[in-house]
């Protein structure tokens, strides 16, 4: 291994740790103002949505690989299927999908 | 006392183990195209693997990739993989507010392995956040990262194209699945999910911002407007009721 890539890992995993970590050291034990709690509460719906869009457009050449794919996911999803049998379905329909196209 | 602990995190553990898989299966795919392109990028397996272990955030790792192949000095690599990851602490910051009180030291340890994946698996949990839960999500997901970018480093360009394509919806579906029964049950997540949506894409495609930084702000635009008219709608919902 060269140091000097090395040395840029480290330095990577170090910066990319400490904003994980410092949330929990800094707010420990602290009650945060009401809105503030609020607004953290609505943080992961709101990730999501943005974590989806427009990222899943972009996971193939072909724009419609990823809104089928997509598609499949949520009919599977609000049908009421566990997390793991939409994630190995779309995969499947995708399979299927480059099969026939 | 050991084992005391040990039978209480016990089950929690293995819940959290077991809504890692979906994250696991995920991350095949993008870990073994990782490894593929640090082997192309001339890292060594050493390298590779030690990226994968020591970093554990793969926009990062690709971006850190391309910035090498193009001669990139080592400070603006670690610059930049800040700025790509700082979205880190909101949601680290979410998950404060949703897991069991005390426990810092266990917290600070698990704070590693927080990922997007990770951390919107935990977030979308119904019960409190444990951290044995957090010790079996992260778990799952890292082995998965690191052996699949070691899978990928060797084998790579042997896996069937169709198959690596189609798997790379896999963590798409899963923040689907994740979202899709929040969303049924309430309008308020169907409105923060669609807001962070448009505006993504709106920043994604006339900004120059960096992926890291336009999902923050989507994300952060959303959750405080969601919250001020929530607010608003409290308020003149409580004059109604005393006129």
């Amino acid at each position: 291994m060269r140091s000097e890539i090395v040395w840029m890992i480290v330095g990577m995993g170090l910066v990319t740790y400490i904003p994980r970590m410092l949330p929990f050291v800094l707010f420990k034990g602290k009650e945060l103002p009401p809105f503030l709690q609020g607004v953290l509460k609505n943080v992961p719906s709101a990730t999501l949505g943005a974590l989806i869009f427009p990222g899943v457009f972009f996971i193939n050449e072909d724009i419609w690989f990823g809104v089928f794919g997509a598609a499949v996911a949520f009919i599977a999803a609000y049908l009421g299927a566990n997390v793991i049998v939409v994630v190995l379905g779309s995969i499947a329909a995708l399979s299927l999908y480059s099969f026939i196209i | 006392m050991a084992e005391l602990a040990m039978n209480k995190t016990h089950p929690e553990f293995k819940r959290g183990f077991q809504s890692g898989v979906s994250i696991a299966i995920g991350y095949a795919p993008i870990a073994i195209t990782f490894g593929l392109l640090a082997k192309t990028t001339g890292l060594t397996f050493g390298e590779t693997i030690l990226m994968s272990l020591i970093v554990f955030a793969g926009a990062s790792q690709y971006i850190s990739l391309s910035l090498i192949s193009l001669g990139t000095g080592v400070f603006e690599i670690i610059l930049t993989t800040f700025i790509v990851n700082i979205r880190h602490f909101l949601m680290s910051a979410a998950l404060n507010e949703k897991s069991e009180k005390g426990q810092t030291i266990n917290k600070a340890v698990y704070s590693f392995g927080i990922t997007d994946e990770t951390f919107s698996v935990a977030a979308m949990r119904d019960d409190t956040v444990t951290s044995g839960y957090m010790f079996g999500l992260n778990l799952i997901s890292y082995c998965s990262w690191v052996l699949c970018s070691g899978v990928g480093f060797y084998l790579g360009a042997n896996l069937p194209q169709t198959l690596q394509e189609s798997m790379s919806i896999a963590l798409y579906a899963m923040f689907i699945g994740l979202l899709t029964p929040s969303m049924k049950k309430s309008m308020k997540v169907v409105f923060l999910a669609a807001l962070a949506a448009c505006l993504n894409t709106v920043f994604t495609m006339t900004t120059e911002l960096s992926t890291g930084w336009a999902i923050v702000i989507s994300t952060l635009i959303s959750a405080v407007l969601v919250e001020l008219i929530e607010g608003m709608k409290a308020k003149t919902g409580e004059e109604e009721d005393e006129k």
